[in-house]
């Protein structure tokens, strides 16, 4: 699973939950690959970001950038930024680990590089 | 601006399918077209481009054209062709090309089309002032002739009704057809789909780099696949734990399978060197809402549960529903209950209304009973515009269709949205109770579908060599 994967997801259709956002990670084995960078896509989809939350996952699971909290706002023209956005996003993955629900604690398990949200019947709103 | 007539020739296939295509395609690549003829269900279209760039960039994509043509002459006899090109001739047409090496494509549409014929009219062409050499397999330039004989392979005339000729300035995107074949890929699942229709679904939902394209009802990622080559990147989620972990029971007979151990979408997409494009998948009931609220996708593709070849379900919680233990299994196994198709319908429309652009597409294929099929029955939704609606026949009784819909306006309280479509446990009585009529047309279809493609092959090797 990859860190925008985790941006995109939430735990909100367990009962009870109002947002689950963002689910906590734990990240036990994590794998970097190298990924073509697409400047097109990384501006496309930097404004579909909730930025804190990348910017403080990529710390969560020990990935150290000089990216801060705030999004630079002239970033469409500067690859290196952009570069560095397409390295967390697209190049880091989580192979095994687990996605926690803020609210609940319920976890979610994340098995070769795959996330299981499924629920059991009783935890369904 | 200097604008040049061209002629795409198509294959005579999903013709449905085809002025779709080829809107959306020039609508992604911004490329106006001017018609010269209103497009028809005839083979072809005649068109006006602004450059031949512009006609490559254009076909290169389309999987339902064979190639494109810059036209020479458009006549409604072999005559007069032959005397329209002479009198081009003299003027200097062939001017450029003269000393090229070359070859003439024949084509002889909804008539026999045996090689004696085929050099008979390569023949007939001698007037023409090459000077070039005969190169089949790697012409500097091809040229086409198309005799044109109808659409009703019962009733085909002495003469052609319409005959062209031209120089081919590009194939199309049809060899990715075949390079995404089914029989090839490492991973697939019973009801992959065809790369030619997945190929379509990406041209229809105008899939265009750096897109962020999303199936909710992913299987074995056939969608996502055709989306990433045409530069989408691809997200998609799947109730089925074991079939996104490539652990379903082999579908094919395994020989070279027997280490099915790296069998997974993501797999498929190494294969097809499009990995770069790949997101993830996730093991997640589409019935639920897990992705953040704000969330935006640009194109969904979906080919939802029919209930036919797989089940259609969903996480429930009706008290009477045992809980699935599987002995040993590493996950969870919830309880599903049915989840019926208008439902599933229901559902991806509301949810497409929240988590899709503005002017984005959706598509997806519902299944339809042929005698009860009525436009009516179609889901709608007050955020979107039907913009096609192609069946593909499948027996003589079912058939499915491909909806496409575009987002017309964001989402509002006052939004509604209907589907009436004959539940899926009706179609699925209904495909059995003509089951045997049905095994009957299948193997027949089958036979019919066998040697359409053999013939296609021939056809499309006759195109291709190279
Ligand atoms: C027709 S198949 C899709 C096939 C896919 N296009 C392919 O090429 O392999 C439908 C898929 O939907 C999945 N499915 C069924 N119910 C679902 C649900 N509630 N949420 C998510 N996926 C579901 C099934 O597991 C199945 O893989």
């Amino acid at each position: 699973m990859k860190l925008l994967t985790h941006n995109l997801l939430s735990s909100k259709s367990l009962k009870g939950v109002k947002v689950g956002y963002p689910l906590r990670i734990v990240a036990k084995d994590v794998k970097i690959s190298e990924c073509e960078f697409n400047k097109e896509f990384v501006k496309k989809i930097i404004p579909k970001l909730d930025w804190k939350v990348f910017v403080n996952a990529a710390v969560e699971i020990g990935q150290t950038s000089d990216l801060s909290d705030e999004l630079i706002e002239d970033y469409e023209d500067d690859d290196d930024y952009l570069k560095k956005v397409h390295h967390l996003l697209m190049e880091v993955e989580i192979i095994n680990g687990e996605l926690i629900c803020p609210e609940t604690d319920r976890v979610f398990p994340i098995s070769a590089g795959i996330p299981n949200l499924l629920l059991n019947e009783n935890e369904v709103s | 601006m200097k604008r040049f007539q061209y002629l795409l020739w198509f294959a005579h296939e999903h013709v449905s399918f085809r002025l779709h295509e080829i809107e959306a395609i020039a609508s992604v690549l911004k490329i106006p077209i001017k018609w010269i003829e209103p497009p028809s269900d005839k083979p072809w279209y005649l068109v006006e481009l602004p450059s031949e760039e512009a006609v490559q960039k254009l076909s290169a994509r389309s999987v339902t054209m064979r190639r494109a043509i810059h036209l020479w002459a458009d006549e409604p006899t072999v005559p007069r062709l032959h005397a329209s090109l002479k009198e081009k001739c003299l003027n200097g047409l062939l001017e450029p090309y003269k000393l090229k090496s070359f070859k003439v494509d024949v084509d002889l549409f909804c008539n026999s089309q045996t090689q004696e014929e085929k050099l008979e009219r390569i023949e007939s062409f001698s007037y023409m002032p090459f000077q070039g050499h005969v190169d089949l397999k790697n012409p500097d330039v091809t040229f086409q002739y198309i005799e044109y004989y109808g659409l009703d392979p019962k009733i085909v005339p002495a003469n052609p009704t319409r005959t062209f000729f031209g120089r081919v300035v590009s194939e199309s995107g049809r060899p990715l057809i075949h390079e995404l074949s089914l029989k090839k890929r490492t991973f697939i699942g019973n009801t992959s789909m065809d790369p030619q229709l997945s190929l379509l679904m990406a041209n229809l939902g105008k899939v265009s780099n750096g897109d962020l394209v999303l199936d909710p009802f992913v299987g074995s990622g056939s969608l996502l696949v055709a989306a990433a080559k045409f530069g989408g990147h691809v997200i998609g989620t799947d109730i089925d734990f074991l079939m996104l972990h490539g652990r379903t029971r082999p579908t094919r007979k395994q020989t070279r399978h027997i280490a099915r151990k790296d069998e997974s979408i993501e797999a498929n997409m190494v294969q097809y060197s499009c990995v770069d494009k790949y997101i993830d998948v996730i093991v997640a009931d589409s019935a639920l809402p897990f992705w953040r609220s704000d969330v935006e996708f640009d194109c969904i593709l979906a080919d939802p549960p029919y209930g036919i070849r797989e089940p259609t379900e969903r996480i429930g919680s009706k008290e009477s529903l045992p809980i699935i233990k599987k002995e040993g299994s590493p996950v969870h196994f919830p309880s599903k209950i049915e989840y019926g198709l208008n439902e599933i319908i229901k559902d991806l429309m509301w949810f497409s209304s929240k988590h899709l652009k503005l002017h984005g597409r959706l598509l997806f294929w519902v299944p339809v009973f042929r005698q009860d099929y009525n436009d009516a029955q179609m889901a709608r939704h007050s955020c979107f515009k039907l913009i096609g609606n192609c069946e593909q026949v499948l027996t003589t009784f079912t058939a499915r269709r491909l909806l496409v819909y575009e987002k017309i306006k964001m989402p509002q309280d006052t939004d509604e949205c209907s589907s009436a479509i004959p539940a899926a446990s009706t179609f699925r009585e209904k495909y059995f109770t003509h089951g045997d009529e049905n095994r009957l047309t299948r193997k027949q279809k089958k036979a019919e579908a066998a040697k359409n493609k053999e013939i296609w092959f021939a056809k499309l090797n006759n195109v291709n060599v190279k």
